[in-house]
């Protein structure tokens, strides 16, 4: 089969398994698009902004595991993607950007639209190519996705200059079945002598404490860290990002730890004596002070990127590996050693832990003038079973989507954490919709995020994505809000979102659904009215208490046993 | 306890690869005392050795991160074993007078090499480690050098040890 650069892309594509190719058009890549048109395959979603694009192929990801991909064209095509590009890179998100270049014999001579996009995307990408000539294009894209999606996932992009797109310039297609890179052959197993190791401190645990992240979710590895953990009886927290891959239902599970994090995730992570990290990468948002971080504990750290272990935390007991093939070994070894920690040593721990628990460290104070944004993530648990894809933007709101709807599966819960890229939340929900038309998606956000990327409703109504977002909109960048209120002497200094736009009326212009909902007794009832219709994207504009802080809350320079309280806690 | 590394980096002869691993260096604050590269006998290949300096945890996420590139195909920590480290250097230096003789005999001392010869001057190529070409310089006084050029350092193994894809 002869075919031209762009048409050696889509079959390219089809052999990946692509369904959505998320992008905007240019010089460029004008090729490629013509070679888009002559076929219905691949699904090409056009965004109103390639940072859109970028998140959406994201969103998509993240719910299916599957890479998302990108095609924008070169100079601001590419510039514009950087954002989403980084956002990717930070949270180890699989996908594949395609960006149009100028004429390979036009590089280098600032060329109308011409961005050195290899350099500029190098620091972000987990790899990235430029492609210099038709005859390695198709194993360029081979070798990106491969990259992508193996060991820690990442970003790749594939920069092509636009003449090895020109149709009728034609080369034989052949796929390569197999990748062949001497220089990148990520770890799988875990070495079985450090597994030993670690069973065996975790079995002589006296006040353990199982703390899982990203890794696990992006491993697909739920069930595995479901079966170790029940097998264990040990208490387990999770990250930002680990959130649903161990069911917050689980009377073992202690929520989130971090910033954020419960009082007895953080207060366990304090006191522990073995410590069972399964990929997490000991940021510093989840460790707080690092010379007060677990101070008596012995820590094994599961990782499959060896960079991330001893990085911020020197660990005892390393394995790195893929997290799913090391807890299979791991559980097979407990089972076959037919040890268990000391019960009453567990049972005392448990005591403590419960003790720490009854602080009710996420209890806040209901008004009947002001709507609680709080309560607003527990009604959209109650109205959408618990069941919903949830994606989310950055601020306080975010952290109240993640201590209130509690996330019972993995890949549910989409949000940005290593990057925290405002402007995240409704196009990641694009690419969650489009991967699962029938489930319920729904996007928390705050009135300055949704701003960020609020010209994809657009695309919303153009592909009939029926989202609900729901605003918390409390007329404030509420998270530099409440940093002003605890270390600037509440000096809010621009943090006031004055002039805001009519949200339902902004809805209604992109010829969706738009709420206003004033009152707290209205929650509920605009929530399941908005969620009955199930073909229409419905803006939930929730006016919510403006001074409301997210706590508990680990202050800069703190450890984790030094969480300030909500003070208004008692009262609840 | 901050420590002098070298390390020895087998890398894709590709055009970026360098790029790759000085950004690494600068984006992650890593200190660089020189970088050398060129192409190896297998011209797919390059070697490159990295002169840095830091603490032991510092160089252990240096070499997982360079590892870490897609590049990279293989490294080692020469400093871990024993291994032969040299520099070539060219030294234009004053040759005036009764300092003419003294320069040449200097020279001679540290098993140099005089390459070019004018009335007032000598072109002068050493090879050695750090403190033989630094020794050098102070020899023969560092005022009458008019410019020196240091390649910085190259790194092998000693014995059986190799470096290979
Ligand atoms: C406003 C704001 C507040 C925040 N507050 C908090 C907070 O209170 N608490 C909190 O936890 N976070 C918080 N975060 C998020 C935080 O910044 C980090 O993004 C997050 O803690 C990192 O999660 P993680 O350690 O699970 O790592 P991830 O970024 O998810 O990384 C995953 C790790 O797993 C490894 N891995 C990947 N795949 C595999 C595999 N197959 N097998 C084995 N290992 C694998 C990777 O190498 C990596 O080390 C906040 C973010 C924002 C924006
Ligand atoms: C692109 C970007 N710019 C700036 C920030 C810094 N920042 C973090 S939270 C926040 C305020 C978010 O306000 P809003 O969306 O209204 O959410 P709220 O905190 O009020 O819930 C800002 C500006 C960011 N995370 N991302
Ligand atoms: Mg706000």
């Amino acid at each position: 089969m002869e075919l031209s650069g762009g048409e050696i892309l889509i079959e390219a594509l089809k052999e990946e398994g692509v369904e959505f190719i998320f992008g905007y058009p240019g010089g460029a890549v004008l090729h490629i698009y013509d070679a888009l048109y002559e076929q219905n395959s691949v699904k090409h979603i056009l965004v109103r902004h390639e940072q859109g694009a970028t998140h959406a192929a994201d969103g998509y990801a993240r719910a299916t595991g599957k890479p998302g991909v990108v095609l924008v064209t070169s100079g601001p095509g590419a510039t514009n993607a950087v954002t989403g590009i980084a956002t990717a890179f930070m949270d180890s998100i699989p996908m594949v950007v395609i960006s149009g270049q100028v004429q390979s014999r036009f590089i280098g001579s600032d060329a109308f639209q011409e961005v050195d996009c290899v350099g500029i995307t190098r620091p972000c990408v987990k790899h990235n190519f430029l492609v210099d000539s038709l005859e390695n294009f198709a194993e360029t894209i081979k070798k990106a996705f491969h990259v992508a999606t193996t060991g820690r996932p990442g970003p790749v992009v594939v920069d092509i200059p636009k003449d090895f797109t020109t149709p009728g310039v034609t080369i034989p297609f052949v796929y390569p079945k197999k990748v062949n890179m001497r220089s990148y052959s990520p770890a799988e197993q875990g070495h079985p002598g450090q597994i030993r190791k670690a069973v065996d401190l975790i079995l002589a645990a006296r006040r353990p404490m199982i703390y899982s992240g990203g890794g696990v979710v992006l491993g697909d590895a739920s069930a595995q860290l479901r079966e170790f953990t029940e097998l264990l009886g040990y208490p387990i927290t999770q990250t930002l990002m680990g959130l649903g891959a161990f069911p917050a239902s689980n009377e073992q599970n202690l929520g989130m730890l971090g910033m954020h994090g419960t009082y007895e995730a953080n207060m366990a992570m304090h006191d522990c004596d073995v410590l069972i990290a399964i990929g997490a990468r000991f940021d510093d948002r989840v460790t707080g002070e690092i010379e007060s971080f677990c101070p008596d504990a012995k820590i094994v750290h599961i990782d499959v990127d060896p960079a991330s272990i001893s990085k911020n935390v020197t660990v005892d007991v390393p394995i790195v590996g893929n997290v799913t093939l090391v807890l299979d070994a791991m559980i097979a070894l407990i089972k076959d050693t037919g040890r268990r920690a000391d019960p009453a040593d567990l049972a005392q721990w448990w005591a403590t832990i419960r003790q720490w628990a009854s602080t009710n460290c996420l209890a806040y104070e209901l008004d009947d003038k002001l709507i609680k944004p709080q309560s607003v993530v527990e009604s959209l648990w109650r109205v959408t079973k618990g069941d919903a894809y949830i994606t989310s933007d950055v601020g306080q709101h975010q952290m109240w989507a993640a201590q209130f709807y509690g996330f019972d599966k993995p890949r549910h819960w989409i949000n940005s954490g290593g990057l925290g890229t405002m402007g995240f939340g409704l196009p990641a929900a694009i690419g969650v919709q489009l991967a699962f038309p029938e489930e319920t998606v729904a996007c928390v956000t705050g009135e300055a995020s949704i701003q960020m990327c609020i010209q994809e409703l657009s695309t919303c109504m153009q592909y009939g994505t029926p989202i609900k977002i729901v605003n918390l909109n409390n007329r404030y960048m509420g998270m530099v809000r409440q940093w002003q209120e605890f270390n600037y002497d509440k000096r809010y200094s621009h943090s006031y979102m004055d002039a805001l736009p009519d949200f339902v009326k902004l809805a209604e212009s992109y010829g969706h659904v738009g709420m206003r909902i004033d009152n707290p007794a209205d929650v509920d009832k605009a929530m399941e009215e908005a969620f009955a219709m199930k073909d229409r994207l419905v803006f939930m504009d929730f006016q919510t208490d403006q001074k409301e802080n997210v706590y508990p809350m680990i202050e800069a320079g703190k450890g984790h046993h030094e969480m300030r309280l909500n003070p208004a806690r008692e009262l609840a | 306890m901050m420590r002098r590394h070298v390390i020895a980096v087998l890398l894709e002869n590709e055009s970026g690869a360098l790029s790759r691993v000085s950004g690494l260096f600068s984006a992650r604050g890593y200190n660089i005392e020189s970088l050398t590269v060129a192409a190896t006998h297998d011209p797919t290949l390059s070697r490159m050795t990295i002169v840095t300096i830091g603490t032991d945890r510092v160089v252990e996420q240096i070499t997982k991160q360079l590892n870490k590139l897609v590049d990279v195909v293989r490294l080692t920590d020469l400093t871990e074993v024993a291994f032969i480290e040299r520099e070539i250097m060219m030294v234009k230096a004053r040759a005036v007078d009764a300092g003419r003789e003294e320069l040449k005999r200097i020279t001679d001392i540290f098993r140099g090499r005089i390459l070019d010869v004018t009335d007032t001057s000598y072109v002068i190529e050493l090879t050695g480690d750090d403190h033989k070409l630094s020794a050098f310089l102070d020899a023969i006084g560092r005022d009458n050098v008019i410019e020196a050029v240091r390649s910085g350092a190259t790194g092998i193994a000693r014995g059986e040890k190799s470096l290979k894809p």
